[in-house]
């Protein structure tokens, strides 16, 4: 049956209204109906501020305590909430890294930051991967954004910072902001900035990159790259400025206001990464990121794709191919551990048998004392009885003796009286 | 959490859509009928240009095929900066033959096909950044306006494809049934897909809330649209309307006292194309998936 393909392109032209200028909004009403994914990561040092941004950003307040400077170990604390703002509902997800930078060897801080984007990445390959899935209402837990949070010493990067940045540059988009930059100058924030980058890029660090291909967006992503890193201050309190309330950080010596782009970079950060380029980031995330996690992992599992003209699911081939040769494996193992539970019952019940005659040899010998013991006190007894016949003959012979000598005593009186008489 | 002042999250609303415009939108529509009754024209009347494969290809005589063939045409419309790659697959020889049966066969194996196509490329390891869609959105089957049932030929076709793919049936060249007519005709064939069980778009079973509920009731209260082609455009009370030309008056297309092409092309394209394009994916090409992944 032919199917006959006009393989060139033309452009129509239309005579009148047709009408699917209203597509992106029927996109965009499936997806406010669903709601909208967003997890954010924020490595930094305890007490750098993450948690106070994260309030500042969203204009809530996120419930959570301050995290003691004692862990053992980095661990990741990951929360949820709902936001809804007009009609557009938003499933926030933060990440945040608890005990970073507090111990003594930070050798391993990083691992478990990588292993926590790797397993949201591992459970969204796993539901891909299934026969019968449901990707569309999957509530995706990847990392879409990685805010980075620099201490503010005004000198340069820490080597913990360098390595845990190169380590997650290629699995997560990564946003640096200087933490807490009311406590550096103006003068000496312009030279920390420059440095900061210039280290980035000698360490061949790959941090997000605002689009510049789209031109409602590129002037701005434009602008606001030379700003980088964003130097924020946050702040939930309010104080009064003029006439109005703003959220700002009171000193004796002044105030800072939060909102004032003279002051602190807060505007720009809230710009780039919600107002303008949060679709950006969750496309790079499952285009980029993702795929790349993808492609490892199934490279590394065995697969690879043939040629075009190979056979047909190569994937569940190798599946299989992998799955016999696993099953074959264990069979071998379960073989192996088989002749090795007869081995050792056999030495086992050779060790019982040892024992078993030794006992029966034990129990003879012991049968051969008794019985001589046992000859013993009976032969002793013998030789008592005889003793004891024989005393007993002696005993007689001797009465009889005493009464034959009484007798013959008495006849010997008698006698004598009737001699006498 | 409640959000204490403006936040910007709405903002991603315009993000999505500027995105989704630059990349543009694909839009595969399949016509199903017997020759002659007015695909092409109506694929015409509907994107408001010469998208039919008669109209591209010009010249070309037209002869009924003795087998089914499937022919495609792929064309990029433009409206208001939406970028729309629009192809349309037409089915000549469907229903022609003086024995028909399996005539359905190539145009399933047809829908498989792309199905199968999009599964290879999303299995993958390294993968395009957008997977090629060719899959088969909508599949508009053309009913003779016979005003009686629906005939054997239509049945087994509609009970095996809804299956597969998104059926919209029209009654074509509605403008031989007067109004009382085509209500008995539609209250018959309603009746015989509910016999049959066929569920037809919108499909009751993929209502997501009871507004969609409502919605979608409401059209399928209308279904099969009486429809009418044209793509001539004629003198109406000092306007210019698309129209058919008869003795005993003008029919107008876009007039919803004369037919009801307004509603299927506000379904098709004004408000459910999205819808058509997400069922075929999350339904239809999963259950292939399924059914794909289980065989091997």
């Amino acid at each position: 049956f032919l199917v006959l393909q006009n393989d060139d392109l033309r452009n129509l032209s239309l005579s009148g209204h047709v009408g699917f200028d209203s597509l992106p909004d029927q996109l965009v009403n499936k997806s406010t109906s669903q709601g909208f994914c967003f997890n954010i990561l924020c490595v930094g040092e305890t007490g750098i501020g993450k948690s106070t941004l994260m309030d500042t950003l969203f204009n809530t307040k996120f419930e959570s305590e301050p995290a003691t400077h004692n862990e053992p170990g980095v661990r990741l604390k990951a929360r949820s909430y709902e936001l809804q703002e007009s009609n557009v509902r938003l499933k926030l997800t933060i990440v945040d890294t608890v005990g970073f930078g507090d111990q003594i060897n930070k050798d391993d801080s990083y691992k478990p930051i990588v292993e926590y984007i790797d397993a949201q990445f591992e459970a969204y390959l796993q539901e891909e991967l299934k026969i019968k899935r449901s990707l569309f209402n999957y509530h995706d837990t990847r990392i879409h954004a990685c805010l980075y949070f620099i201490a503010p010493t005004g000198h340069s990067l820490k080597s913990l910072d360098l390595v845990t940045m190169k380590k997650l540059d290629s699995k997560v988009n990564i946003i640096p902001i200087i933490a807490k930059a009311d406590t550096i100058a103006k003068n000496e924030l312009h030279k920390f900035k420059s440095k900061i980058m210039s280290e980035l890029v000698s360490n061949g660090v790959q941090i997000y990159q605002f689009p510049t291909d789209e031109e409602t967006v590129a002037e701005i992503n434009a602008t606001m790259s030379v700003h980088l890193p964003f130097a924020v201050v946050g702040s939930t309190e309010e104080v009064k400025i003029g006439n109005k309330m703003a959220k700002a950080r009171q000193y004796p010596w002044g105030v800072v206001q939060v909102e004032n782009e003279n002051h602190c970079d807060f505007v720009k950060l809230r710009e780039m990464l919600i107002r303008v380029n949060m679709e950006d980031l969750r496309e790079q995330t499952h285009t980029r990121h993702y795929e790349l996690y993808r492609r490892c992992k199934l490279e590394e599992m065995g697969f690879k794709d043939t040629d075009p003209d190979s056979k047909p699911f190569c994937l569940q081939e190798t599946y299989e191919a992998k799955r016999n040769e696993f099953l074959g494996e264990l069979q071998k193992k379960e073989d192996e551990m088989r002749q090795m539970f007869v081995m050792r019952v056999k030495e086992k019940e050779a060790e019982l048998k040892e024992a078993e005659k030794d006992l029966h040899e034990k129990f003879d010998h012991l049968k051969r004392t008794h019985q001589e013991e046992k000859k013993k006190v009976e032969d002793k007894k013998k030789e008592l009885e005889e003793e004891l016949n024989n005393f007993q003959k002696k005993k007689a012979a001797a009465q009889l003796l005493q009464s034959q000598a009484q007798q013959a005593g008495s006849q010997q009186t008698k006698k004598d009286k009737d001699k006498k008489k | 959490c409640q959000l204490f002042g403006y936040v910007g999250i709405e903002a991603v609303l315009d993000q999505m859509k500027i995105k989704t415009m630059k990349t543009g939108f694909e839009f595969n529509i399949m016509v199903v009928g017997q020759s002659g009754l007015g695909k092409s024209t109506m694929v015409n009347t509907l994107f408001k240009s010469k998208v039919s494969r008669k109209a591209s290809q010009p010249g070309q005589e037209e002869r009924i095929p003795k087998t089914v063939q499937l022919q495609s045409v792929t064309h990029v419309i433009e409206e208001k900066g939406v970028k729309m790659k629009l192809t349309v697959t037409d089915t000549p020889g469907f229903g022609d033959q003086i024995n028909n049966e399996n005539c359905w066969d190539p145009i399933i194996k047809y829908i498989n096909e792309q199905y199968e196509r999009y599964l290879r490329e999303e299995i993958l390891i390294t993968r395009k950044r957008k997977i090629p869609d060719t899959r088969v959105h909508g599949c508009v089957y053309f009913i003779p306006p016979t005003g009686h049932w629906l005939r054997p030929l239509d049945l087994e076709f509609m009970q095996r494809l809804s299956k597969i793919v998104n059926v919209v049936p029209v009654i074509a060249k509605a403008d031989t049934l007067t109004l009382e007519e085509r209500a008995e005709f539609k209250q018959r064939i309603q009746e015989d897909l509910k016999t049959h069980a066929i569920s037809v778009y919108p499909q009751e079973d993929f209502d997501q809330d009871p507004d969609d509920r409502a919605l979608n009731d409401r059209i399928r209260e209308e279904i099969p649209f009486a429809v009418v082609g044209a793509d001539q455009e004629h003198q109406v009370n000092g306007k210019r309307v698309l129209g058919r030309k008869t003795k005993w008056g003008i029919i107008e297309v876009e007039n919803p006292a004369h037919c009801e092409f307004p509603l299927l092309r506000d379904l098709l394209i004004r408000s459910h194309l999205q819808d058509l394009k997400d069922i075929t994916h999350n339904v239809h090409y999963e259950s292939y998936r399924v059914r794909r992944l289980n065989e091997s």
